[in-house]
């Protein structure tokens, strides 16, 4: 269902304090999307892969993530140099490939790459408990960290339900096709998963009462912060830094 | 029976689910500290909404609930009696929902007021009687059938209940599984009901069987296994023997 391909690994990366990934990723990710200019857009994408080779992370499942968000922005490349009004550049028939379109397009491609990577290589890092964990301990608001496990832990078991009643109608010869048939089974089968999603929280709900649920969570997952998570926090603080200065002092 | 001892009293106990016939009809029940009471029957035969009813979950449309010899009505009384009585659910799955085994079975200790290490000395010394000692950082949903159900066992425990609600806990468990349970429960030296379909998990874990049929529970007094003319009350519900 959800596979965690990089959250088992030992580097650098991953023996980093979760919350300082978290925190990282977010900022820099601010500082990336923000930013316009070509230099910072390229060192930032250097950084971001610098951090997966930190991380040593398998490339062709890294690779295999990137080929699904760049599929998205070749529809970027189809449309904005077109659509972007400006300087043309050349003239593809009776349109006109804009200067300013070609420039958006290339950013686009290098905020999302970098970013993607930064995020894989911090986030994708630690696993959806640790992360969960982390969260708590940033003073993300309970509710949303609940949420967000709370998902996490039933999604498999309504993937499961979801299986076993597929499996149920294939062993009756159930075969998908266009009529009013198949759509009809499929609605069962959703409407089934969703009665069984709510009867199945009602049952959680209840189990949870029984052990005197009173609205609250805890967290019992401890982080501590080594010498070591100091200096590499205060290496990406300085790399933040310095994309600011690329980008907003124009010393380039 | 000694009055005094009387801790679950239910009587004339009626519920139905909306759109369906009565799930249980007058039923009565009187359970003693100490008593280890079996319950066998045929599904739908309302075992299950009787523990429900118990804990509070379930309102039932007429009669009286007495635990602990008082009276209990609204969910304020109901939150109280869930402290001292632990229910078992059918399905683990329903039972354990945090990341880790360790926080799941922490959860009951922190919301009785528990510091977080209490909590966490509770929850292994807890996994540490059922054999568990090692499952603290597993994932739950990662755990085979038989673990989270030794899991879920464990979430209950860990709240210190004087009583203990089974819901068929050897449902789908391996004979191995299935006497780890039986000793853990033989340990214990609680009181406790425990729905099961098999005879002989339930003659094993239990001092009395009663039959449920039809929302009602049958007091035999007469009613025993026989384990050695291997004739027993009952044998019109179906079971199975082990070999």
């Amino acid at each position: 269902m959800i596979e965690e391909p990089f959250s088992n690994g030992n580097s650098l990366v991953h023996n980093l304090d979760p919350r300082i990934k978290v925190i990282f990723a977010i900022l820099y990710s601010f500082i990336v999307a923000l930013s316009s200019r070509f230099p910072t857009l390229f060192a930032a994408l250097g950084f971001s892969l610098l951090l997966i080779v930190l991380a040593r992370l398998n490339v062709q499942e890294v690779s295999k993530r990137l080929a699904v968000v760049n599929g998205l922005i070749l529809f970027f490349w189809l449309v904005l140099p077109l659509t972007i009004k400006g300087e043309t550049l050349f003239n593809l028939g009776p349109l006109a490939v804009t200067r300013e379109g070609v420039i958006l397009s290339a950013q686009i491609t290098l905020k999302s790459n970098a970013i993607l990577l930064s995020f894989i290589a911090m986030v994708a890092s630690m696993s959806i408990t640790t992360l969960g964990h982390a969260m708590n301990r940033l003073y993300i608001p309970d509710k949303i960290v609940h949420l967000f496990l709370l998902t996490y832990r039933y999604i498999f078991v309504i993937d499961q339900e979801y299986q076993r009643l597929s499996r149920s109608a294939k062993i009756r010869s159930f075969r998908p096709g266009t009529n009013t048939h198949t759509y009809k089974t499929y609605a069962y089968l959703i409407g089934m998963l969703f009665v069984r999603a709510s009867a199945r929280a009602q049952r959680v709900h209840q189990a949870m009462l029984c052990r005197g649920f009173k609205g609250r969570f805890y967290c019992l997952h401890e982080f501590s912060m080594s010498l070591r998570d100091w200096a590499l926090s205060a290496i990406m603080a300085v790399v933040i830094f310095g994309l600011g200065v690329l980008e907003w002092t124009k010393i380039t | 029976m000694d009055q005094n001892n009387l801790i679950i009293n239910l009587s004339d106990i009626s519920f139905a689910y909306p759109g369906s016939s009565k799930a249980l009809d007058k039923l009565n029940l009187q359970f003693h500290q100490g008593d280890r009471l079996g319950l066998i029957g045929p599904n739908g035969s309302g075992k299950t909404t009787m523990f429900h009813i118990i804990m509070g979950l379930l309102k039932p449309s007429s009669g009286t609930i007495e635990i602990f010899g008082r009276q209990v009505n609204g969910e304020r009384d109901f939150r109280s009696v869930r402290e001292r009585i632990g229910l078992l659910f059918q399905d683990a799955d329903d039972q354990l929902f945090s990341p880790t085994v360790l926080e799941d079975v922490a959860f009951g200790p922190l919301n009785l007021g528990r510091s977080q290490e209490e909590a966490k000395d509770i929850a292994q010394s807890t996994l540490e009687l059922l054999g568990l000692s090692g499952f603290e950082d597993r994932i739950t949903y990662k755990l085979s059938g038989g673990e989270k159900k030794l899991v879920s066992l464990a979430t209950v425990l860990a709240m210190e209940p004087e009583i203990l609600l089974l819901d068929e806990p050897s449902n789908g468990l391996d004979d191995n599984t299935k006497a780890k349970l039986t000793e853990a429960l033989s340990q214990l030296d609680l009181s406790y009901i425990l729905i099961s379909h098999e005879i002989d998990f339930l003659s094993e874990t239990t001092d009395s069987v009663c039959e449920m049929r039809n929302g009602k529970i049958l007091i035999d007094k007469e009613v025993y296994v026989h384990p050695h003319y291997h004739r027993h009350p009952h044998g019109t519900v179906p079971h199975e023997h082990k070999p």
